[in-house]
């Protein structure tokens, strides 16, 4: 099993390179374009949300990104050293609500958890934050 | 990302070009926003050049949606959406809050 490891300053302008990463490990692991854009956006939400709210305030945050292929299953693990932010604490949307009662967080999250197999989310005081992301090629 | 405004004289027209996520976002709400600062509330946004958007773009759409329709006064619709994003759509329930259309002119005309 051959992992990448990128580390990524904490900012939105790298949501393009996070992609990138993510979508060339999912396409050596022979996922087809359908999956792998479905791996970029559930990523990007991930790690979206992480500088938006693990990261909220901070300018000099750090994102440090694994990602690689054990047999069929994808694995991207996204470490951050911000604030605890356990997405499964968030209340999943209502897709059903009219467009007034419509909310506008959570999206993302939801997204993520529809689009991986898996999720898990882990903190530990000296350790940091790790978010898993797994997702077995069809 | 690149955005043009075409305006015609039903409705205004955002032509999308790239990538829309959190980085992007705002430039695309900021398009938005002067549409509708400026007393227009019949948008169509033409999608079919566009190659991703994650949910930061589908919040920006939900929050025009809502400013457009106040007062039945107009409506935001969607053009040209390509089958990812289509599918993302689908899956945040939000194909039933737009009016999507294959033609971006077509999107004009119903107005």
């Amino acid at each position: 099993m051959s992992m990448r490891k990128v580390r990524f300053p904490a900012d939105f302008q790298y949501l393009d390179a996070i992609r990138d990463l993510v979508a060339e490990t999912a396409r050596e692991g022979g996922f087809n374009d359908k999956e792998i854009y479905s791996i970029q956006l559930a990523a990007d939400e991930a790690a979206s949300n992480i500088i938006e709210h693990a990261y909220e305030g901070v300018t000099d945050g750090e994102l440090e990104i694994v990602c690689g292929m054990d047999g069929a299953l994808l694995t991207i693990i996204l470490h951050d050293h911000g604030q605890p932010f356990d997405p499964g604490s968030v209340r999943p949307p209502d897709l059903k609500a009219d467009l007034s009662d419509r909310q506008i967080g959570g999206l993302g999250i939801y997204l993520m958890r529809k689009l991986m197999d898996e999720v898990r989310y882990e903190s530990s005081p000296d350790g940091g934050n790790r978010l898993i992301l797994s997702k077995r090629r069809s | 990302m690149e955005i043009t405004n075409k305006e015609f004289k039903h409705c205004d027209m955002l032509v999308l070009k790239g990538r829309i996520d959190s980085a992007t976002a705002p430039q695309f709400s900021q398009a938005l926003d002067t549409i509708t600062e400026s007393g227009r509330f019949k948008i169509v946004v033409d999608m079919s050049g566009l190659e991703y958007m994650s949910s930061a773009g589908f919040r920006a759409l939900l929050a025009s949606q809502r400013t457009c329709k106040r007062y039945n006064r107009g409506e935001v619709v969607l053009a040209g959406v390509p089958s990812r994003i289509q599918e993302a759509l689908e899956l945040a329930g939000f194909t039933e809050l737009f009016k999507t259309f294959d033609d971006p002119l077509a999107a004009v005309g119903n107005f």
